[in-house]
C-alpha cells in the first residue's frame, strides 16, 4: 500500500488517554511530531517510536504509528537491532534525561559512534519526573531535590557536548514551547540519514517547572538565545545587537556597540566535518554566553545499517546465496558405508 | 623443501609388535604457548576420518598467556578415540604427552597406572621445575615408576630436524608440539595426511611454516620408527557408526549450523545479538561468517545492549536470538522480561561456565539452571531447553528457534563449555527431515488485535512493522489481554500472568515422551540427567548393565516445561539419581514438582563428570554388587 496523499495529524493520534501531567512539555512535543510526520511524505505503517523509561517514554502509545516501549536506557540498541533488520522503516526513539544519559548512556554514545540511522528525540527536563522528582544527569549543580536535600554535588553533562564527542552526524537542539523551531528541527533531523540527535528542552511543571524560563521568557529570550542558522553569523540579542566571535581559540560575544559589527562574527556552518567548533558552541551556556539552539552538526557519513548491508551483499556477490546443504557438508566429511566400512 | 611422503606399515624401519585397543585416552598437556589444542584438534581430525568415534576434552586457563611454566599456565586437550560407540573423552589418559614439569604436575594425578608418559626432558631444569612446584626432578627421583615414561628432548630434536632452516629460533622452537604429533601419529598408527593438508590450508601464504611443522611432524614420526623406544603400535579400528555422512563437529559450531537451518527452514533472516564472553564467543565467530546466508551479527556495546537488539530485531520479523555465558544472562535479565512481556520469539544462548560471578570462565559448570529459569523479576516463564552433546546442539538451536516462534515467546538455550569446545562425529541430518518451522506474520487488519491468540498455542499475532493498518504499540508495561492496550486492571493482570505460564505450560504438549533406557517398565533405580551429563551417564549406566546392575537412565533436554510423562517415568522407580555439575538444582525443581524424593549427586569442581564417578553411585546405591 502507497502513501495516502493525505496523511494528516490526526492520523497519527491514537485513541488512548494521554497520561502527562496537565502542562506538561511533551504534549508540545507530541503535537510537534504528530504535526511534521504527515509532512514527511512517508507511509504510516513504515514509522515505528521506540522509547525507555520515563515521563517522555510514554511517547508511543500516544502515536498511532509502530511503537515500542522498551526498558529503561534500552531503547537506542532495540532501534539498533531493529533498523539493522529492517532498514527501511524510520526509527524515532523518544527518550530522556535520565533513560538516555545516565542508565542509558553506554546505549546512547555507542548508537551515536556507530551513525545507525535513528533519529533520537531527548525530552531533556532536567529531573526525575516519572519517579517523582530526584536530580538527574543534567540538573545543575546545587540542584535540591528529594534525593539531594542539600543540593547536588555533581557536575551535569552537556547533552550536546556527549553527543558531538562520540562523533555523532547529527546535533540538534530546540525547545518545547518554540513549536515552528521545533518543527522545523524534527524536519531536519527527519532529513537526516545517520543518527539524528535531538536535545529538547522540556518543561516539567510539576517537579521543575520553569527550568528553562530563563531561556524561554518573552521578555528575555532574544537575549538569552541564540539561533544557530546555516551560513548565517551568530547574531542574537533583543535588537540584534551582539554576537559570538570566534577569537583566537575561544569564542567570546561582542557588542556592536563596541564596534563590532554581524561580519565579525561567527558564521554557522553546521557541514564542517571537524567538530571542534561545534563542541565549543555546545559548550556555550549563562551567564557568559547565549544558549545556542538550531543544528549544531549535520554530516553525512555513511550509516551502521547501510555498511553492513553492503558487506552481506558483496558476500553474497562473491560467494553466491549460502547453500544449507554445503555448509552442512564443509570440512573434513567421511562416510559409513551400510557394511560399516568407512569411505 | 620436499614434504616427505607418508609412510605406511610396510615401510617401518624395523619390526615392532601390534596391539589393537579397542579404546585409549590420549592428553596433550603444556604450556598455553605450546599449541597443545591444535596438536588435539590435528589428532582428533585424523582419526575422525579414520572412522573412529571420538570425543574431546579441551581444558585450558582463563589467560590467554599465563607465565611460561606455571601451574596455572597449563593447557590440555584430552581425545578419546574407540572401534565402538563412546560417550565421553574418558576419565583417564592412557598416553599423556607432557611438555614441561608444569604440565607433569598437574595433569599425571589423572594418568592410569602403567600408563604411557611422554616427557620433553627439555624443560626439566631448575627453573621450570621449581615453578611447577618439585622440589626433585621427577625424571630422576624414581617417583613416575608405576608408568611407562618416554623422556624425549622434543625441543632439541626439533632444532636439530630444522638445521638449515630459514626460521627464527622462536618459530623452530614453536614447531615442537607437531614433534609430539608425529610422535601420537607413529604410536597410534595414523596417517600424516590430513595434518598435511591442514598445515597447507592454515599456512598457505608462509608456506615455509607449513614445511617446517610437517618436517619436524614426520621428525617425530621417524623418531619412534628408528629408536628402540617403542616395540609397540597401537591400533584403533574404525567404529560402526550408523552409516551416513559424517563430520567432526564443536558444540558451538553445531549451534550456529542449527540456527543457520532454522533461519532457512523459516524463511527469516538470522540476527545475532552479542557481546564477546568465554565460552560463547565462537559462536558469534561462527556465525559472522555467514552473510551470504542473510545472517547479520552485531557485536554489540554490551550484554544489554545485545539481547536488546535482538528484541528489536525480533520485533521488526528476524529470527533472533542473542548468545552468552552465565554473567551475561544476569545482565540480560530484565530484557528477557521485557521478551516474555511483549511476547516476541528470541533465543537466549547461555554456554555456561564455572561461577558464581566470573568464576571459571573456561571451564563447565551447570549451574545456571534455576537462573535460565527463575532468574528475572516476578512471574516471567520461559522455555527452557539444554543440549546434551557437542552434535546435539545442532537439534537443540533449531527446536528453540521452533519454540520461539511457534509460541511467540522467548527460550533460553542451555550449554556449557565441555559442549562448546569438546567434539565429536556427527552424522549430517537430512534436511528435508528436519521438523516444519512455518512462520506467517499477521498481515489482516480486519479483527487484528496485538494479543488475541492462538487458541491452542496461546501465541499472539507476530505483526512487524511495516504492515498497513496493522499499527500497534508493544513495551513492558502490563497489557489489556487481546486489544494490548496499557492496563493496571487487577483482575487482567492476574489472567495475564496465567496466560504467560499456561502458554509456556503448552509447549509440554509438543514435545516427545522422556525416554526410558534400560528397563523401561521401572525398576530399582533411575539415573535422570540433563545437558552434558549425558555422555557420563550413559557410559556408567551401560557398564553398571553388563555387571548386571538394574539401572536405567533417562535424559532431559527440556528443563522447562519438563515432559508431560516425568512424573509418570519418576513413579516407577524405586530410587531416583540426578548426577549434576551444580549443587542439586534439577534435584530441587524435580522434588518442587513431583512427590518423588530423588538422590542429588552434585560435583562443582569445574570439570565434567567421569563416567566412573557416576558409576561408583549406581553401585553404592544398587548394593554394590551385581544382582
Amino acid at each position: 500500500m502507497s502513501a495516502p496523499a493525505t496523511l494528516t495529524k490526526k492520523d497519527f493520534q491514537t485513541d488512548q488517554e494521554v497520561r502527562w501531567c496537565p502542562g506538561c512539555g511533551d504534549y508540545a512535543i507530541l503535537s510537534a511530531v504528530q504535526a511534521v510526520f504527515p509532512e514527511l511524505g512517508i507511509p504510516r505503517e513504515k514509522f515505528v517510536i521506540v522509547s525507555g523509561i520515563g515521563c517522555s517514554s510514554r511517547f508511543p502509545y500516544y502515536m498511532n504509528t509502530y511503537g515500542f516501549h522498551t526498558i529503561h536506557g534500552r531503547a537506542p540498541a532495540v532501534a539498533t537491532g531493529l533498523k539493522l533488520a529492517r532498514p527501511e522503516l524510520e526509527v524515532w526513539i523518544a527518550t530522556g534525561d535520565g533513560d538516555a544519559l545516565s542508565i542509558g548512556g553506554n546505549h546512547l554514545i555507542h548508537t551515536l559512534r556507530r551513525n545507525v540511522g535513528v533519529k533520537i528525540l531527548l525530552f531533556n527536563n532536567r529531573i526525575y519526573g516519572l519517579t517523582k522528582g530526584q536530580y538527574s544527569p543534567t540538573s545543575e549543580v546545587g540542584k535540591r531535590t528529594k534525593s539531594t536535600p542539600y543540593g547536588s554535588i555533581d557536575y551535569p553533562f552537556n547533552a550536546l557536548s556527549v553527543a558531538i564527542g562520540t562523533g555523532a552526524t547529527f546535533v540538534a537542539r530546540s525547545i518545547d514551547v518554540f513549536q515552528a523551531h521545533l518543527k522545523e528541527t524534527l524536519k531536519a533531523a527527519a532529513a537526516h540519514h545517520g543518527t539524528a540527535f535531538v536535545e529538547i528542552y522540556q518543561n516539567c511543571n510539576i517537579f521543575n517547572d520553569k527550568a528553562f524560563a530563563h531561556l524561554t521568557e518573552k521578555e528575555v529570550r532574544d537575549d538569552a538565545l541564540v539561533y544557530l542558522q546555516h551560513g548565517r553569523p551568530l547574531v542574537f540579542g533583543k535588537a540584534k545587537d551582539r554576537g559570538v566571535r570566534l577569537n583566537g581559540t575561544e569564542l567570546e560575544v561582542v557588542r556592536f556597540a563596541d564596534g563590532f559589527g554581524p561580519d565579525d562574527c561567527l558564521v554557522w556552518d553546521e557541514t564542517r566535518s571537524n567538530p571542534a567548533i561545534a563542541f565549543m558552541v555546545a559548550q556555550m551556556e549563562p551567564p557568559r554566553f547565549p544558549v545556542p539552539i538550531g543544528v549544531l552538526r549535520r554530516v553525512e557519513m555513511p550509516t551502521f545499517e547501510s555498511g553492513v548491508a553492503a558487506q552481506t551483499e558483496q558476500e553474497i556477490g562473491r560467494k553466491g546465496v549460502g547453500s544449507l546443504d554445503k555448509l552442512l557438508h564443509s570440512g573434513d566429511l567421511w562416510t559409513v558405508r551400510p557394511d560399516g566400512s568407512i569411505a | 623443501m620436499t614434504l616427505p611422503t607418508v609412510e605406511s606399515d610396510n615401510r617401518l624401519s624395523r619390526e615392532v609388535e601390534h596391539e589393537r585397543l579397542d579404546d585409549v585416552v590420549i592428553r596433550f598437556a603444556g604450556d598455553s604457548g605450546d599449541g597443545m589444542q591444535v596438536t588435539g584438534s590435528q589428532f582428533t581430525n585424523t582419526s575422525a576420518l579414520h572412522g573412529n568415534d571420538l570425543a574431546t576434552f579441551p581444558d585450558f586457563p582463563a589467560e590467554i598467556r599465563a607465565p611460561a611454566g606455571t601451574l596455572p599456565g597449563v593447557s590440555a586437550f584430552q581425545v578419546r578415540i574407540a572401534d565402538y560407540d563412546i560417550h565421553t573423552p574418558g576419565d583417564q589418559p592412557d598416553v599423556l604427552v607432557a611438555m614441561n614439569p608444569a604440565a607433569l604436575a598437574v595433569n599425571l594425578q589423572d594418568l592410569k597406572p602403567n600408563g604411557i608418559l611422554i616427557v620433553n626432558t627439555d624443560e626439566f631444569e631448575e627453573r621450570n621445575l621449581k615453578k611447577a612446584g618439585y622440589a626433585a626432578n621427577p625424571l630422576e627421583d624414581r617417583s613416575l615408576e608405576s608408568y611407562r615414561v618416554f623422556q624425549v628432548p622434543l625441543a632439541t630434536l626439533t632444532r636439530r630436524a630444522l638445521e638449515g632452516s630459514e626460521l627464527d629460533a622462536k618459530s623452530i622452537e614453536r614447531c615442537k608440539n607437531f614433534f609430539a604429533l608425529g610422535m601420537a601419529y607413529w604410536l597410534f598408527s595414523r596417517p600424516l595426511e590430513p595434518t598435511l593438508r591442514y598445515l597447507d590450508k592454515k599456512f598457505g601464504a608462509r608456506p615455509q611454516l607449513a614445511d617446517a611443522n610437517a618436517v619436524v611432524m614426520r621428525a617425530g614420526w621417524n623418531y619412534c620408527d628408528i629408536t628402540e623406544a617403542f616395540h609397540t603400535r597401537y591400533e584403533v579400528e574404525p567404529a560402526r557408526l550408523a552409516p551416513g555422512v559424517y563430520r567432526n563437529i564443536t558444540g558451538n559450531a553445531a549451534l550456529a549450523l542449527g540456527f543457520i537451518a532454522a533461519s532457512r527452514k523459516s524463511g527469516l533472516p538470522l540476527f545475532q545479538g552479542a557481546y564477546p564472553i568465554t565460552p560463547a564467543s565462537d559462536l558469534l565467530h561462527e556465525l559472522a561468517q555467514f552473510r551470504h546466508f542473510g545472517v547479520t551479527t552485531f557485536q554489540a556495546e554490551d550484554e544489554i545492549a545485545a539481547i536488546c537488539a535482538a528484541i528489536g530485531a525480533a520485533f521488526g520479523g528476524a529470527l533472533a536470538i542473542t548468545s552468552t555465558s552465565g554473567p551475561g544472562m544476569a545482565l540480560k535479565g530484565e530484557a528477557m522480561g521485557l521478551a516474555v512481556m511483549t511476547e516476541l520469539p528470541l533465543v537466549v544462548v547461555d554456554i555456561q561456565r564455572g561461577g558464581p560471578s566470573t568464576g571459571l570462565p573456561t571451564k563447565t559448570e551447570q549451574a545456571d539452571l534455576l537462573q535460565a529459569i527463575f532468574g528475572r523479576n516476578s512471574e516471567a516463564p520461559m522455555p527452557v531447553i539444554a543440549a546434551s552433546s557437542p552434535a546435539d546442539c545442532f537439534e537443540r538451536a533449531y527446536e528453540a528457534c521452533r519454540i520461539a516462534v511457534r509460541h511467540m515467546t522467548p527460550v533460553v538455550l542451555l550449554s556449557d563449555g565441555y559442549l562448546a569446545n569438546g567434539s565429536e562425529p556427527w552424522r549430517l541430518p537430512d534436511l528435508g527431515a528436519l521438523a516444519d518451522l512455518p512462520v506467517e506474520f499477521w498481515s489482516d487488519p480486519e479483527g487484528f488485535a496485538p494479543f488475541r491468540r492462538d487458541p491452542e498455542s496461546l501465541a499472539r499475532p507476530w505483526a512487524i512493522p511495516g504492515t498497513p493498518g496493522l499499527e500497534h504499540r508493544i513495551g513492558g508495561l502490563e497489557k489489556q489481554d487481546g486489544s494490548g492496550n496499557v492496563s493496571y486492571d487487577a483482575a487482567n493482570h492476574e489472567r495475564m500472568v496465567h496466560t504467560r505460564a499456561e502458554k509456556v505450560a503448552r509447549v509440554a504438549r509438543e514435545l516427545p515422551p522422556l525416554e526410558v533406557h534400560g528397563e523401561p517398565e521401572g525398576g530399582p533405580l533411575l539415573v535422570l540427567g540433563w545437558g552434558s551429563t549425558a555422555g557420563a551417564i550413559t557410559g556408567a549406566v551401560n557398564l553398571a548393565r553388563r555387571e548386571g546392575l538394574p539401572v536405567s537412565r533417562a535424559h532431559l533436554h527440556h528443563l522447562n516445561p519438563f515432559p508431560a510423562n516425568l512424573g509418570a517415568v519418576l513413579d516407577r522407580f524405586d530410587q531416583v539419581l540426578i548426577p549434576e555439575l551444580n549443587l542439586g538444582q534439577l534435584a530441587l525443581l524435580v522434588q518442587a514438582r513431583y512427590p518423588k524424593r530423588v538422590v542429588s549427586f552434585p560435583k562443582v569442581q569445574g570439570k565434567p563428570f567421569f563416567r566412573n564417578e557416576v558409576l561408583a553411585k549406581i553401585r553404592e546405591l544398587l548394593g554394590g554388587g551385581s544382582r
